[in-house]
């Protein structure tokens, strides 16, 4: 019943252009009041198939008198003949994807459209086999994300291709960006090949996560995949309250911060430009333990030499001192560390493991820039080298790490993008097979450049113009999408597009907690059954 | 099926019949057919009348002391053989080699041809198109077309299976050929209803 329904004819295409999309003719046996915007359909052209989606509904009449003079009401007959012939409905229809050759009838890699159905070519609503055949099959490297709106059809992310390049996910605060992001780390922990870094600034992935609305925490990646996940801590006190079993707690040493670090930070900590000069001329002077000295200095001959010869303002140091001393509070913060906890990140991450970094009670800014710029700057660096060698064809390449940074815009915002190890692994995409995971709530605050280097985005509900402007930028039929992304529920439901998907999508994230969701979750981990497990312990 | 009248006058688009019988007229907007030898000409019935034959000799009353019109005929009985009842027929279409064509035939209908009513399974098959609707709404005549489109399609209605379908049917044809002129149409239509 519901395959012959997908199959119905519903009009030809009348009009239309490459650049607005094609005018279609409802028949008469279609109801208007049957179509939706946002459907799915394939218009038969003559040498190919088109795949597009409906993006407006529209009544016509032939006649405008009949507009001016409709018949009676009450007159069934003259209603009865005037619809679908002297009165119509009409669809805009915007073709995106060729999906078959017409003449074979064998598929072909659906490609974007370059070209318009001729006249009257006849438009149909995409059957099951055609939505699949679009939006892929669940298997090993495809991961069933959520299901179109208003679809029974699953759509599947290649999270493969998903990983090569650095992708984004946006919504403003409380549309499900961390439930989606989850979902997404689990898809990638299974499907895609490469290691996961997370910069869990909220202490939401890698152990029992919050849930909005409902009861409970919920387990996160830690506890479903105890083997493939290590959790760091920063702050171990609140670790252990919170009953985490962390596999490391990381300490950073003053030793260990570089002045590009302190340069970062010249914002949040207030400095002036001069004091963040000084740091480099400091660090060239004093060595690696720099910073112990500058803060430990309480000798003012000794300051004002050592000032004198570097040529620095005493009111820079002082803006300097203060700065630091303020980084020196942060808890985890060691004048010399006993491990190194880039080496051991990298040491699990060589292994394959996927690294969770928590930070505990230490959710400010400060603390997070300065950890997350730190160590992703140096892992960056090492992979960086591996992958240099690789080149020189000695040794297989590193395995694909995705760094996932929250609260992204203020490392990528356009002041310090240039500055951030993040702006670099944005632009520089795949070379050293390091990628980004992006998630943020204020697109528009994100440097442009970065914005346009993010392969794949999803967003969830966003109702900010600049917000919207920033996300969609540079996507053809952005205003129809504009129209998709402005109408998506506050809540688990999200619009994806670009390099993994064939074309803009607006989906439902996949449902959990049903029996039937576990099932379909068990496909490429490493048994069914442990899959099933898991998933279940997942909501319990 | 009888005949029930004989051409008179003949056209490509239109013939003109006498009625063998006085008053014996078919319904105006109803199914007509001359047969041929080759084609059978297939017409709507758009205008008729009785008149006297001599077109000089006005008819006069003469009723005024009968009953009832009736007894005027059986008092004047010579009336039957000085009056005369003709109709125009608008050719809609033909029967050649065994198929409807609704459009018009290449040569007119003889003088003298019969004229046949149509029975229920010819007014089926010659309306299973609409195409002949187009010469009806078309024409020129001194009828109102209007009234003679809703005539013909409420006579071929009666031998339809679902009358009221067919009329649909038959509306929405109307509409296409008629986009650009609602109120006629909307006339057509107020026509059509039952």
């Amino acid at each position: 019943m519901m395959e012959t329904r997908r199959e119905q004819n519903l009009g030809i295409v009348v009009a239309g252009s490459v650049e607005k999309g094609t005018e279609v003719r409802l028949d008469s046996s279609a109801s208007v009041e049957d179509m939706v915007v946002g459907r799915y359909v394939t218009i038969d052209g003559k040498k190919r198939r088109f795949f597009g989606m409906v993006t407006d509904i529209s009544l016509g009449v032939t006649d405008e008198e009949i507009a001016i003079s409709p018949p009676d009401t009450a007159d069934a007959f003259s209603a009865e003949i005037l619809e679908g012939t002297a009165t119509y409905g009409s669809l805009h229809v915007l073709p995106m994807l060729t999906i078959s050759d017409a003449v074979s009838g064998i598929n072909e890699e659906p490609q974007p459209v370059k070209t318009v159905p001729s006249h009257f070519s006849r438009v149909k609503l995409a059957s099951e086999a055609d939505m699949e055949f679009v939006f892929g099959k669940e298997n090993n490297s495809n991961f069933y994300i959520g299901n179109p709106l208003d679809m029974e059809t699953k759509l599947c992310l290649n999270l493969e291709t998903l990983v090569k390049r650095s992708n984004g996910i946006f919504g403003k605060s409380g549309t499900g960006k961390t439930f989606l992001t989850r979902l997404l780390l689990i898809g990638m922990l299974q499907k895609s090949k490469a290691t996961n870094l997370i910069f869990d600034m909220h202490n939401e992935y890698g152990w029992a996560g919050s849930f909005e609305g409902g009861k409970g925490g919920v387990k996160a990646l830690k506890q479903l995949f105890p083997s493939k996940v290590a959790v760091f801590t920063l702050d171990e006190e609140n670790s252990r309250h919170r009953g985490v079993s962390t596999d490391f707690v990381v300490r950073i040493g003053f030793d260990e911060i570089d002045p590009e670090d302190i340069s970062l930070l010249r914002q949040t900590l207030n400095l002036t430009e001069q004091a963040v000069e000084a740091v480099y001329q400091l660090k060239r002077h004093l060595g690696r333990s720099w910073m112990q000295e500058t803060l430990d200095m309480s000798d003012s001959d000794e300051i004002e030499v050592l000032l004198k010869n570097l040529n620095i303002h005493e009111s820079s140091f002082a803006n300097l001192r203060r700065g630091l001393a303020s980084i020196r509070r942060l808890p985890f913060l060691v004048p010399h560390a006993q491990v190194n906890a880039v080496d051991s990140i990298l040491g699990y991450l060589d292994r394959g493991m996927n690294v969770v970094l928590e930070f505990g009670r230490h959710r400010d800014i400060t603390a997070y820039m300065l950890v997350a710029n730190m160590l992703a700057r140096r892992i960056y660096q090492r992979y960086q080298e591996k992958t240099e060698v690789a080149m020189a064809g000695k040794v297989t390449p590193p395995t694909p790490l995705v760094i996932t940074i929250e609260e992204a815009h203020k490392f990528l915002n356009h002041e310090i993008a240039n500055q951030t190890i993040f702006g670099e692994i944005a632009r520089e995409m795949r070379k050293y097979n390091v990628t980004l995971l992006v998630i943020d709530q204020r697109p528009s605050a994100i440097d442009e450049e970065i914005m346009s280097q993010l392969g794949t985005k999803i967003t969830c509900l966003l109702d900010n113009e600049k917000d919207i402007e920033a996300v969609l930028a540079g996507v053809s039929g952005k205003n129809e999408l504009k129209t998709v992304l402005a109408r998506l529920a506050p809540k688990q439901q999200a619009l994806i597009f670009g390099h993994a998907v064939p074309m803009p999508v607006a989906f439902r994230p996949k449902d959990w907690g049903t029996a039937k969701s576990y099932e379909e979750f068990t496909h490429g981990n490493d048994s069914p059954e442990k899959a099933d497990k898991d998933i279940k312990d997942l909501f319990e | 099926m009888n005949k029930i009248g004989e051409i008179v006058e003949s056209g490509s688009s239109a013939f003109t019949a006498e009625c063998y019988e006085l008053h014996n007229i078919p319904a105006l907007g109803s199914l007509v057919k001359v047969t041929g030898q080759e084609t059978d000409i297939f017409g709507i019935v758009c205008q008729a009348g009785t008149a006297g034959i001599e077109p000089g000799r006005h008819p006069v009353a003469r009723g005024k002391d009968e009953t009832s019109e009736e007894a005027v005929y059986q008092s004047s009985p010579q009336l039957l053989k000085l009056l005369r009842s003709e109709f125009q027929v608008l050719v809609v279409g033909q029967k050649t080699g065994g198929r409807i064509l609704q459009y018009l035939p290449a040569k007119p209908a003889h003088i003298h041809a019969f004229v046949y009513p149509c029975d229920s399974a010819e007014v089926k098959e010659f309306s299973r198109s609409f195409d002949f609707l187009n010469i009806l709404v078309n024409n020129r005549l001194e009828i109102p077309t209007e009234d003679l489109t809703a005539a013909a399609l409420r006579e071929m209605s009666k031998e339809q299976t679902d009358p009221r379908a067919f009329l649909v049917g038959g509306g929405k044809a109307l509409t296409s050929i008629l986009s650009g002129d609602y109120r006629r149409l909307k006339a057509i239509l107020a026509r059509l209803k039952q």
